[in-house]
């Protein structure tokens, strides 16, 4: 049975993550987290608001991950881990990295605003964003990141969210700042390999990762991988990278596109869908698609 | 690699012991996440290829290497299926769990 052979892994085997976190069975924030961590190693530092992660971590006075977490409140990631910043410099650590680590409701709704003062000061932080499509935490509300026909318990199956996802890298982008990525789960090497790159370049950086939930998406726990693989496979979620506001970069390339329809139909939360109302989606996304290949071919 | 860190409760016995800050001084080892599991993940080594994606894609970090082979680490395993189900020559067998 045994053949000697080397496995090969091709992320580093250091884990800064614990087992025993209080994540649901298959959550998708936890492998963001762990990704992350593994490209931004030790010298971190974290800023948490109140989103899933803010759970998971474990009550005081335990903690599943072995870097400095800051529990912040929601509104202010971004300028936490920028006080976090001055502060480190302050008395004269300039090694460290400083992250903000929010949910989509934090990034989207709430915490806004003061994302949008940081980015316009250019402090030099990194904001994660990972983004699950609902209050996933506080159980599955509504947020501007839901995907058009979706449900949730205040998007009730007969009122379906009838308006499209925010474009937060369109918004990000009109900042002007030095680096922008989306990223998801089901491709790891390219989420790394942005992180590092992130890592490397002064100023705000913003990070979007695509994590699905089982739970607020009544999927399978395990199709939270193939989810992930999927988005970007249809096109919903492209995988590109802007730095400053003007170089668009796609990662993935399509040479085609898959059908939205496979996608919802394994989610709970698109299941009372029509056929008009999916061919509708579905012309969304090649849009959308068609907008994004136009900025990347523009140059 | 296999963690050996401590997972021990912390217990305070009297306001004195309790740090001023909030801040955490255990590692959440001691949440035995194992017992949350209906169904366990079993690796058929004879048709692994080590391929390491089943540890690339665990959740709650319970797929470790060991001796070049993966292992499950039952104590944590919350029994997801993510790595049964992206195992590309699917040698991970998903199992009722018996009480």
């Amino acid at each position: 049975m045994k053949k000697e052979k080397k496995m090969k892994l091709s992320l580093p085997e250091e884990e800064l993550m614990n087992s025993g976190h209080l994540a649901c069975q298959g959550c998708g924030a936890t492998l963001a987290m762990r990704y992350v961590l593994k490209a931004l190693g030790q010298k971190v530092a974290l800023c948490i608001p109140a989103c899933c992660w803010s759970v998971i971590d474990g009550p005081f006075p335990y903690s599943s991950l072995d870097v400095p977490i800051f529990h912040c409140a929601f509104e202010t990631a971004a300028v936490s881990a920028s006080g976090v910043k001055a502060g480190l410099e302050m008395v004269g650590d300039t090694e460290t990295t400083v992250v903000a680590w929010a949910g989509d409701g934090g990034t989207f709704d709430i915490g806004i605003q003061a994302l949008s003062g940081v980015a316009e000061r250019n402090d030099d932080i990194i904001y994660v964003c990972y983004d699950n499509e609902a209050y996933m935490n506080t159980g599955i509300q509504r947020s501007s990141a839901t995907p058009y026909g979706a449900w949730t318990t205040t998007t009730p199956v007969k009122h379906f969210k009838d308006r499209p996802k925010k474009d937060m890298e369109a918004i990000m982008a009109a900042h002007r700042i030095p680096y922008i990525a989306t990223a998801s789960i089901g491709y790891p090497e390219d989420l790394f390999r942005k992180t590092k790159k992130a890592k490397e370049i002064k100023g705000t950086r913003f990070l979007h990762i695509y994590a699905p939930c089982p739970t607020g998406w009544k999927s399978r726990p395990e199709d939270t991988i193939k989810l992930a693989r999927m988005v970007v496979q249809n096109a919903t979620f492209p995988l590109y990278e802007i730095e400053w506001g003007e170089k668009y970069t796609l990662n993935i390339k399509l040479k085609e596109k898959k059908p939205i329809a496979d996608y919802l139909k394994i989610q709970g939360r698109f299941r009372h869908l029509t056929e008009k109302e999916i061919a509708s989606m579905q012309e969304e996304v090649d849009k959308k698609w068609q907008r994004l290949l136009s900025l990347v071919n523009s140059k | 690699m296999k963690k050996n860190k401590q997972a021990q409760k912390i217990v305070f016995k009297s306001e004195k012991d309790v740090p001023l800050m909030p801040m955490s001084i255990g590692t959440m080892l001691h949440n035995k996440t194992g017992v949350w599991r209906n169904i366990k993940p079993v690796i058929d080594l004879d048709n692994c290829i080590q391929c390491g994606i089943c540890w690339k894609f665990c959740p709650d970090v319970s797929i470790f290497v060991e001796d070049e082979w993966p292992v499950v680490d039952y104590v944590y395993c919350k029994g997801c299926g993510i790595c049964a189900e992206e195992c590309p020559t699917k040698c991970i067998a998903m199992v009722e769990e018996e009480k």
